[in-house]
């Protein structure tokens, strides 16, 4: 219940679940090495404020 | 069918309840109404649409398949495509669509009394907004993700494509003007409000600061303090008003906040991300859902009477507010909430890259936009519990409400709507500024409402004023994140469409590029802004409508694009689904933009008050409220450009109707369907 609090209001932000991204990197890609906590978020930060996409409305 | 007819029979119940609650609504006159009818009729109709009309849509028209991976499944990448819980989906989906739009248009569509709009709001959404949602959500799923005017160059040809993009970036400029016009009116001469909002700008920078170098990505914990400097902020900011060194300080008029706003979107849109907007928009976005969910609960426990009537008598135009008859223009006053055209470019953004399956796409598309829905009704309560005399106060322009109590209370008794000068200057005491005599744009008004109804339920009226500067910084808060990164959009739309003919000027990493569209694009805004704080009617008057038209024919654009791909995909009979709405859409925004045009009344036409100044000054007179010759002439160029723009409105949703039917006949020539669809194994996974 907890988690699922969490991780909504931070995709509200636009910051997806690091937890799915480390699952998904380990299953896909297990010879990469995958962006620490701190890269990933920076990384979605500037994805959403980027200016491209992102949007929210009036 | 299993269960036969016993599985409807709870929502035959909720639809009679629904049925109800309307009666009560529609034929109550002269006796005090419990908002919580509203409540109840909306809450039914929007679980009973909900249950059948999107259910329908996404199995018979659309023919959903849940077991026909979506973008975020075949090309799953742990980022920008990732297949995602749907309540967590909607939480997204939900926290972009809602803006400032749901929560001022009911509260200035309120002149006509609490019906018109809680109809519209109801029917408008189940066959309108939510079909449109929906149906974009569903286009941009089966194409990648891809944006809606990648949508529209796909199935419409590449110029209609390039002609909504170009409608896109009107669109956004209008927005960001009419936005930044709500703040300038809610902030004016109430350096309280000021001083609050003043305080977001280092307290979000200490917490970008702190997201950056302290600790990174913990924005729960950021968010927490950040809530905590903005409720000292709202306390602290009583005082600071009340000191004669510091009030002033933060005292300003109209025109000096406009160009401060100027000012503050220029440098904010070109200032690192995790600097300010980042942190900002964590707290207008948490704080705009725990406000909403606070003002349910809020209205659900107080039951609060309607005070406004069901009827005005300015149904029939006249109105202090907003100019102009029911029809078209109360379906243009209520653009978001009731059919948001904006929501195309949500809905074609990122969640369709999130949506796990296709079986998720109803209650993210339809479910969405139902619950806006409901945040527009509960914006139109609050408006409407008000003591009629105190809303009309409130939103009346200056030049017909006068600068005081007395003049006020006898310009709206003249109405019809009698109330004392003392409760209009009690009002203002109790929510602590020096007046609330035509504080336009909504903002205001909603704070007053949302003052009762928090009041009420924690803290009694000593708590009023506090409650009401929450409010007005709750809106502005997310008003500015709106503004920052709506500026930041535009600045890379305008890229795009420069880059049309310019290929150079589209490279994204060029500062010099960046800077000139930046520019443009706040030069653009700020002109409308500028043109609305000076226009004597108080601007919201103007902008509003231009700004509901434009909203419209965008959504009329999405619903055409949903009409060409259902005829493309050899769904003829459903098609009823988008064509309905589409014709209403076109039939209101049309007939709004030509009376725009051709009315003979000065206070409805561009065209009329143009050619009546134009008149008096080659005269030689000047016209209230112009005072001098100078001003003549800037009213008559306003006019001329708001004509302009609704010129250029109509030519772009008339070229793309003139494509859509030609894509139409295109396809019912066809044999087979030819809907662009991308297929999932087209596109190789991540």
């Amino acid at each position: 219940m907890l988690r699922f609090v969490r991780e909504t209001a931070l995709l509200m932000v636009g910051q997806p679940s690091y937890r799915v991204y480390l699952a998904h990197m380990a299953e896909r890609h297990p010879g990469r090495r995958p962006m620490s906590r701190v890269e990933f978020f920076r990384d979605r930060e500037k994805m959403r404020y980027g200016g491209k996409g992102g949007g929210r409305c009036c | 069918m299993r269960g036969g007819i016993s599985k409807h029979i709870p929502w035959i119940a909720l639809a009679i309840v629904g049925f109800v609650a309307l009666l009560v609504l529609a034929v109550s006159r002269g006796e005090p109404v419990s908002a919580l009818w509203i409540v109840a009729a909306s809450v039914s109709c929007f679980l009973v649409a909900y249950r059948y009309y999107a259910l329908y849509i996404g199995r018979r028209v659309m023919r959903l398949d849940p077991a026909r991976p979506t973008p975020a499944v075949y090309r799953a990448d742990g980022l920008d495509y990732v297949p995602t819980d749907r309540r967590v989906l909607f939480g997204h989906h939900f926290a972009a669509i809602a803006g400032a739009g749901p929560l001022v248009g009911p509260v200035l569509a309120a002149q006509m009394g609490y019906l018109p709009g809680t109809l519209w709001i109801i029917f408008g959404v189940v066959l309108a907004g939510a079909v449109q949602d929906f149906m974009v959500l569903f286009i941009s799923m089966r194409r990648d993700g891809r944006s809606l005017g990648e949508l529209v160059r796909m199935e419409m040809g590449a110029v209609a494509g390039t002609i909504a993009l170009v409608g896109t970036f009107v669109i956004m400029v209008i927005i960001l003007a009419v936005l930044a016009l709500i703040v300038v009116r809610a902030l004016a001469d109430s350096p309280w409000g000021m001083f609050t909002v003043v305080a977001t700008v280092p307290l979000a920078m200490l917490m970008g600061v702190y997201t950056r170098w302290i600790r990174p990505g913990h924005i729960g914990e950021v968010s927490l303090l950040g809530f905590a400097g903005l409720l000292l902020a709202i306390v602290y900011g009583q005082s600071v008003a009340a000191s004669p060194v510091w009030g002033p300080l933060f005292t300003f008029t109209p025109v000096q906040l406009c160009w401060i706003l100027v000012g503050y979107g220029a440098v904010a849109s070109i200032l690192p991300v995790w600097l300010l907007l980042a942190p900002r928009d964590y707290l207008s976005t948490f704080l705009k859902i725990g406000a909403i969910a606070a003002l349910a609960i809020g209205i659900v426990i107080m039951a609060p009477p309607l005070q406004m009537p069901a009827l005005t008598r300015f149904v029939h135009g006249g109105g202090p507010v907003w100019s102009g008859a029911l029809f078209p223009f109360l379906f243009i006053t209520i653009a978001c909430g009731a059919v948001s055209g904006f929501h195309a470019l949500i809905a074609s953004g990122t969640t369709p890259k999130l949506i796990a399956t296709e079986a998720d796409a109803p209650l993210i598309g339809y479910g969405g936009m139902l619950m806006e829905a409901f945040v527009a009704i509960m914006a139109l309560i609050g408006a409407s519990i008000l003591d009629p005399g105190l809303y009309f106060a409130m939103n009346s322009p200056a030049a017909l409400m006068g600068a005081t109590p007395e003049t006020a209370a006898a310009a709206v008794t003249a109405m019809g709507f009698p109330i004392a000068p003392d409760m209009l200057a009690q009002t203002a005491r109790d929510v602590g500024e020096a007046s609330i005599i035509s504080r336009t744009g909504g903002a205001p008004t909603l704070a007053v409402a949302m003052a009762e109804i928090f009041s009420h339920v924690v803290g009694g009226p000593a708590m009023k004023a506090f409650w009401y500067h929450f409010a007005i910084l709750f809106e502005a808060l997310f008003i500015l994140t709106a503004v920052d990164a709506g500026t930041r959009a535009g600045r890379f739309m305008l890229q795009d469409l420069i880059g049309l003919v310019a290929p150079s000027f589209r490279s994204t990493d060029s500062f010099v590029a960046g800077l000139v569209a930046t520019g443009l694009c706040v030069a653009a805004w700020g002109f409308f802004l500028y043109q609305g704080v000076t226009d004597p009617l108080g601007g919201v008057n103007t902008l509003w409508p231009v700004f509901g038209i434009s909203n419209q024919m965008l959504a009329a654009i999405a619903l055409m694009l949903g009409t060409v791909v259902l005829f493309r995909m050899k769904q003829d009979r459903y098609a009823w689904v988008t064509v309905v709405p589409t014709l209403w859409l076109l039939v209101c925004t049309v007939s709004a933009g030509l009376l725009k045009l051709v009315s003979a009344d000065p206070a409805v036409s561009f065209v009329a008050h143009a050619l009546k100044f134009s008149d008096a000054a080659s005269r030689g007179e000047v016209l209230a409220p112009a005072v001098s010759m100078d001003e003549m002439r800037r009213i008559i160029f306003n006019d001329w450009v708001d004509a302009g723009l609704c010129v250029l409105f109509l030519a772009v949703v008339l070229s793309l109707l003139v494509f859509t039917i030609r894509a139409i006949v295109a396809a019912r020539r066809a044999d087979t369907p030819t809907a662009h669809e991308v297929p999932p194994h087209a596109v190789p996974a991540e």
